[in-house]
């Protein structure tokens, strides 16, 4: 990436301070809010109970690590991110790419992918336990076309339940900033590629997509963002201890109501690692895909 | 240029849009049809879904559960009985206001001033500041839920009670009061770096040369900010608002968690403990529930497009 030098020779060093400045309310809120405390929750995660405070080492960790509640919830977890977000990044883009074309009714359309965030997340669980429901409308429409009703909920079909419900959710404003990003692409490059005689794949893949490339990211990321609160729903859905649907949040929620500081701390800690590493293989991703088309 | 016609491709490629369109918006338009069916109406096609239904006698509950998009008989009794007869959901829905709004227009403001420490004069400190608001912002609530709790309990926030002090004509000042006493769940909230996020993005790409010019004229730091920032940033704070707002108008956990006096919890969180009871007044709290962000939607569909057009990649 270039770095941009803007302002740094003409910088003086009261201006700088000032803008320095305006950074100190929101570290010091941070701080006081999030960092401080993240510390403390560090420190609880190798003590052995509130009381004594013994040092104990990693032991939290690796009797969480021997956690059956955690092992399923952390796989149920990974298997839903790891389908839900990539499915809403590519789905979503092929929709922006097909509202790129001349149709008719695009604004509405548009109004009508964006509606899921409008309505509030719990009373729109309702419509969704009726859909899916043993007896619900799903299952009606199954048992018409002669085939066997499924319990959408209660077994492990019910991660498709969860991210349709998640891909229903968060689509339309990917679709936004996808169809703004293919708006953003210079349309000279494009006009180039038609006078050469490039098809529309070539086009797609070897100009669209490149230009794309931080949007892409950008929208995966908010979608990894969004699907940790898709738990909201799951929630809603099948309340505190679903037999297929045992999630993260539902460790960390059950956790703690039992408020079981250490086992909390530790799972947080933990959490907090494997996001620091994913985000880290995103940046180096962004610098590797983005450099060539910034400027 | 000539008004073409369209191809029979971009047809076929419209309906099928069209129909997926409309797959998303159906859970909205049954919300709302559902809201003018008579309780017992419900009873009948979602009883199935609750076993121990009960209340009203002689219902007949059918064994499937229905779905039905145009009620038997129309009425709006559920919404009197939500907004006229029992005065509790308008309280919890002023609480949602009372938490919402100010979580929305602190952060927002917070966002102004930081994004711009973030997007002036940068360096490598900032860089590694940036990168740490990052993970901070992807933590899922349920672990950032974790140092808050803490941090409220150590200051005694979790317990409040609502003391309005003012009195007469400074009655408007209680809202300040009222916002204090639900600061466990307020101060976090507008602290959470998200907006910091996408503003620092928008206002990174304001040319310089902009800035430049109002050097020339003699602007200081302060109204470089004010005068040439913050216009500059108008669609992209909206669209970033109206995020922030849904976001914080959906919450359930962090009041569940935060406040422990349930006096003072939004309707969110009555509308996620909804049961047997009350199903029938769950949708129609529902779409009185929806009707801010549905206005906000038709002020400022255009902004969220418009504003967000700038905020692609992580470090901009």
């Amino acid at each position: 990436m270039i770095r941009r030098r803007s302002g740094n020779q003409c910088g003086r060093r009261r201006e700088r301070l000032f803008s320095n400045a305006c950074l100190v309310p929101s570290i010091i809120g941070v701080l006081i809010f999030f960092i401080i405390p993240f510390i403390i929750v560090v420190y609880y995660s190798t003590i052995n109970n509130a009381i004594s405070k013994e040092y104990v080492g990693t032991e939290n960790y690796s009797k969480l690590m021997d956690n059956m509640a955690f092992k399923t919830a952390a796989k149920n977890t990974a298997i839903f991110t790891g389908i839900a977000v990539p499915l809403a990044t590519v789905l979503s883009l092929m929709l922006a790419v097909l509202l790129e074309r001349r149709i008719p009714g695009k604004s509405l359309v548009r109004t009508f992918f964006l509606s899921p965030l409008m309505v509030p997340t719990a009373s729109v669980v309702l419509v969704w336990q009726v859909l899916f429901h043993n007896h619900g409308t799903v299952n009606q429409i199954v048992e018409m076309f002669g085939g066997e009703p499924v319990d959408w909920l209660k077994t492990s079909k019910g991660q498709v339940v969860i991210i349709l419900m998640f891909l229903w959710k968060n689509m339309g404003y990917n679709m936004i900033l996808y169809m703004s990003a293919l708006c953003s692409i210079p349309k000279d490059i494009i006009e180039v590629a038609d006078l050469e005689g490039a098809s529309t794949f070539y086009k797609f893949v070897h100009i669209k997509l490149r230009y794309l490339s931080p949007t892409i990211l950008f929208v995966f990321i908010l979608s990894l963002i969004n699907s940790f609160k898709i738990f909201r729903e799951v929630y809603l859905l099948t309340g505190n201890y679903p037999a297929k649907l045992y999630m993260l949040q539902h460790f960390m929620n059950n956790t703690f109501q039992s408020l079981d500081y250490q086992k909390l701390s530790a799972a947080a800690v933990l959490f907090s690692l494997v996001m620091i590493v994913v985000i880290a293989v995103l940046l180096i991703a962004e610098s590797f895909f983005g450099k060539d088309v910034e400027n | 240029m000539k008004k073409e016609k369209y191809r029979p491709i971009d047809i076929a490629i419209a309906v099928f849009v069209f129909l997926c369109a409309v797959l998303f918006i159906l859970p909205t338009v049954l919300t709302i049809a559902n809201s003018f069916m008579t309780s017992k109406e419900i009873s009948a096609n979602y009883g199935a879904m609750f076993n121990n239904m009960s209340g009203e006698e002689n219902v007949f509950i059918s064994k499937d559960v229905n779905l039905k998009f145009i009620p038997d008989k129309v009425t709006i009794s559920q919404y009197k009985s939500v907004l006229i007869l029992n005065s509790d959901y308008l309280m919890k829905f002023w609480n949602s206001v009372i938490l919402t709004v100010p979580i929305t227009l602190f952060q927002l403001m917070l966002a102004v001033v930081t994004s711009y420490g973030f997007a002036r004069y940068p360096g490598k400190i900032k860089s590694i500041i940036f990168f740490a608001y990052i993970i901070l912002m992807l933590m899922p609530y349920q672990v950032t839920l974790v140092p808050n709790y803490l941090v409220a309990d150590h200051f005694g926030m979790l317990e409040t009670s609502e003391k309005l002090i003012f009195k007469g004509a400074a009655a408007p000042l209680n809202v300040f009061c009222m916002m204090w006493s639900r600061r466990a769940v307020l101060l976090p909230s507008i602290f959470s770096p998200f907006s910091i996020f996408l503003l620092t993005k928008v206002m990174r790409r304001i040319p310089i040369s902009y800035v430049e010019a109002a050097k020339l004229d003699g602007a200081g730091e302060f109204q470089i900010m004010t005068k040439i920032y913050l216009p500059l940033c108008k669609s992209a704070l909206v669209s970033i608002g109206m995020l922030v707002f849904i976001d914080y108008w959906n919450m359930v956990e962090q009041p569940l968690v935060l406040m422990k006096n349930s006096e003072m919890h939004p309707l969110s969180v009555f509308l996620s403990q909804v049961n047997t009871g009350d199903v029938g007044l769950a949708f129609a709290v529902g779409v009185v529930y929806m009707i801010p962000t549905i206005l906000m939607f038709l002020y400022g569909e255009d902004y969220l497009v418009e504003g967000i057009t700038y905020a692609g990649g992580i470090k901009g």
